[in-house]
């Protein structure tokens, strides 16, 4: 949009013409996706999740309206009308595994886009405001995630949402009337169940309008690559449509059969199978985890067993589960390094796999029972979370000598010859 | 790739495949997008599908009655298919009546004999739902009123039916329907 060699809307069908005078839609979508928005043109794979992303949240919300035709939000019928779904309804049972497995989906893909951002920086200037609304969807789809798995009233539906509205509980003073505020009842009931599954309904189409927000934002810029070097001229860019529209396209070929092999042959692989006995208030399963996508953050909560001066471990585990996310906040003002790209950071690279392990074994921690040497492990895993983001990417940004940055994207995949790299931009160019 | 290049470079250079200059690159866009939208279409089928009656809707689809105790002039209201069904057994009057009538100068044109089964033709079995806009006609019920004709009165719109169940006057189009049914035994009907 920005770039002034970008293609401009010139239909050549009258109606087209005529409708694009009255209203500027499918101009808005060719600047936004099609051939008028110029993308650098050594995107990799990594650049896929973005459109992944946004085509999960597409099966969600389809799956989801049509699982609200047939689901009632009572606690008297709530597991009954699940269990109708699965074995009445008219691929009933394909609509709640696509849904049920698309929220797994839909996690992994965002994780991905995150990590990708991580690595690379997509968060520095000028792009501070894109990641400020990632990390909003971010929080957006773990509340949506979490008021949907109370909804089937399971089992772990039921003390999912006793534990995680016991989490406000921690707070001082004001912790326990929230809770019960929260709950409209001392535990989880009808009031909890309507309230909801009412907000489950109304917190994708928020995400939708941030998401929208999110990518306005990004075209201002325009999108990051792999060499963090902005776009200085033509030759850097290929326009989105067919170059991306195809790559995402083969991108999104790949994630249909991974996505459908887990719907049709796998489908309960990550959920828990107490979730398929109802609700019961009087009888705690053995071994209560949230699902997976939580485990990280989880594990965090749990990792706080000591009061901590004045504070009570439980608010303190509260606080540190809120903080691991909203930290993502100020990432763009701790990491100084002008060099956005992981690929020229030699320390910054080897410290952004140490976090991802760092995360890996939270992440198994999270789901393991809350036991030793379990808890420990998690405790030494929550403070060197803390320390990449407080302490070692500031330091890091201020000692480490990056390696140096090609001159422009052509020159970086065209190789160092300047005269090729002219060459090309002068028949480019005409 | 290598057909983007050469392309790129020399601009009338068209690289075909085949003998019927068919390019490599225009097939496989073609097949790719047409298995996508062949996709996108198979995947509208469980998404409407999902609309239609579920399987213990259906289950609930057939209904058994007893028709043995109804007297003649008597009828009942039953239910079938979350719908009242009238169940009716004439009188050797209103079975007269019935057949007096020319069924060719009707608006429908049926005979009771049609409209009931053989070795029962006074035990009349019709939706107790008006043709007309799908209220419930009255005159199954004792006290109510049967209409000019003898048989149900639609009180909604003012449609009149005889003692088959055969629209004679008022708006609605057709006769009251009636469901498909058998007797599985001399006074069991089996009916859907």
């Amino acid at each position: 949009m920005s770039f002034p060699w970008a293609q401009q809307y010139t239909p050549t069908n009258g109606l087209m013409r005529y409708f694009d005078e009255k209203l500027p839609l499918p101009r808005l979508v060719y600047n936004a996706v099609g051939a008028g928005y110029p993308v650098p043109r050594n995107l990799n794979y990594l650049w896929n999740f973005g459109v992944l992303a946004g085509f999960c949240l597409v099966i969600q919300i389809v799956t989801g309206i049509i699982l609200a035709m047939h689901y009632a939000a009572n606690a008297e019928v709530a597991f009954a009308t699940t269990e109708h779904i699965m074995r009445n309804v008219n691929y009933g049972w394909l609509m709640r595994y696509a849904h049920a497995n698309g929220a797994s989906f839909f996690f992994a893909v965002i994780y991905l886009h995150i990590f990708r951002g991580f690595y690379y920086s997509s968060y520095k200037a000028p792009r501070e405001m894109i990641w400020l609304l990632g990390v909003v969807i971010f929080l957006l789809l773990m509340a949506t995630g979490f008021l949907g798995y109370v909804l089937p009233w399971g089992q772990m539906s039921f003390w999912g949402a006793k534990v995680i509205t016991g989490l406000f509980g921690a707070i001082p003073i004001v912790g326990e009337p929230l809770q019960v505020w929260l709950l409209g009842g001392f535990a989880p009931d009808n009031a909890a169940l309507n309230r909801f599954f009412s907000l489950h309904f109304l917190l994708p189409f928020v995400t939708a309008g941030v998401i929208i927000l999110h990518i306005w934002a990004l075209h201002i810029p325009g999108s990051s690559n792999p060499t963090g070097v902005e776009i200085k001229t033509e030759s850097d860019t290929v326009p989105f449509h067919p170059y991306y529209t195809a790559k995402d396209g083969f991108g999104l070929g790949v994630f249909l059969l991974i996505y459908f092999a887990m719907v049709f042959f796998l489908p309960n692989y990550l959920g828990h199978p107490d979730n398929y006995i109802e609700a019961n208030p009087l009888s705690t399963p053995a071994h209560i985890v949230p699902e997976w996508y939580f485990w990280p953050f989880y594990a965090i909560l749990r990792a706080f067993t000591a009061d901590f001066f004045f504070i009570p471990a439980k608010l303190m585990g509260v606080l540190a589960m809120f903080s691991a996310i909203l930290i993502w906040f100020i990432l763009p003002w701790l990491d100084k390094s002008p060099v956005r790209s992981g690929n020229y950071r030699p320390l910054f690279r080897i410290f952004f796999w140490i976090l991802m392990f760092d995360m890996a074994v939270l992440f198994y921690l999270g789901g393991a029972p809350a036991e030793e040497p379990f808890v420990m492990f998690s405790q030494l895993a929550t403070a060197y979370y803390f320390l990449h983001f407080l302490v070692i990417i500031p330091i890091v940004s201020m000692v480490e000598k990056p390696k140096p940055l090609p001159y422009s994207i052509t020159e970086a995949v065209l190789g160092s010859d300047k005269e090729a790299v002219l060459g090309e931009n002068a028949s480019v160019a005409k | 790739m290598a057909e983007t290049t050469s392309t790129a470079g020399t601009d009338t250079t068209v690289v075909t495949d085949g003998e019927d200059g068919v390019r490599r690159r225009d097939f496989i866009n073609i097949a790719a997008v047409s298995a996508a939208g062949v996709g996108g279409v198979a995947t509208l089928i469980p998404l409407v599908s999902q609309m239609s009656p579920s399987a213990d809707v259906l289950a609930e689809s057939s209904t058994e009655l007893d028709v043995g105790a109804i007297e003649p002039g008597q009828a009942v209201k039953a239910v079938f298919r979350k719908q009242p069904l009238f169940v009716r057994r004439l009188t050797a009057k209103e079975v007269e009546e019935a057949n007096a009538t020319d069924a060719s100068s009707l608006r429908d044109p049926q005979t009771l004999a049609e409209r009931t089964k053989e070795g029962h033709g006074d035990v009349l079995i019709t939706m107790g739902v008006c043709t007309h806009l799908g209220c419930v006609p009255l005159g199954a019920a004792e006290g109510e009123i049967k209409g000019e004709f003898g048989g149900y009165f639609c009180p909604c719109h003012g449609s009149h039916y005889d003692t088959a169940g055969r629209i004679r006057k008022g708006p609605a189009p057709t006769n009251l329907e009636v469901p498909e049914y058998e007797f599985t035994s001399d006074t069991v009907v089996q009916v859907g």
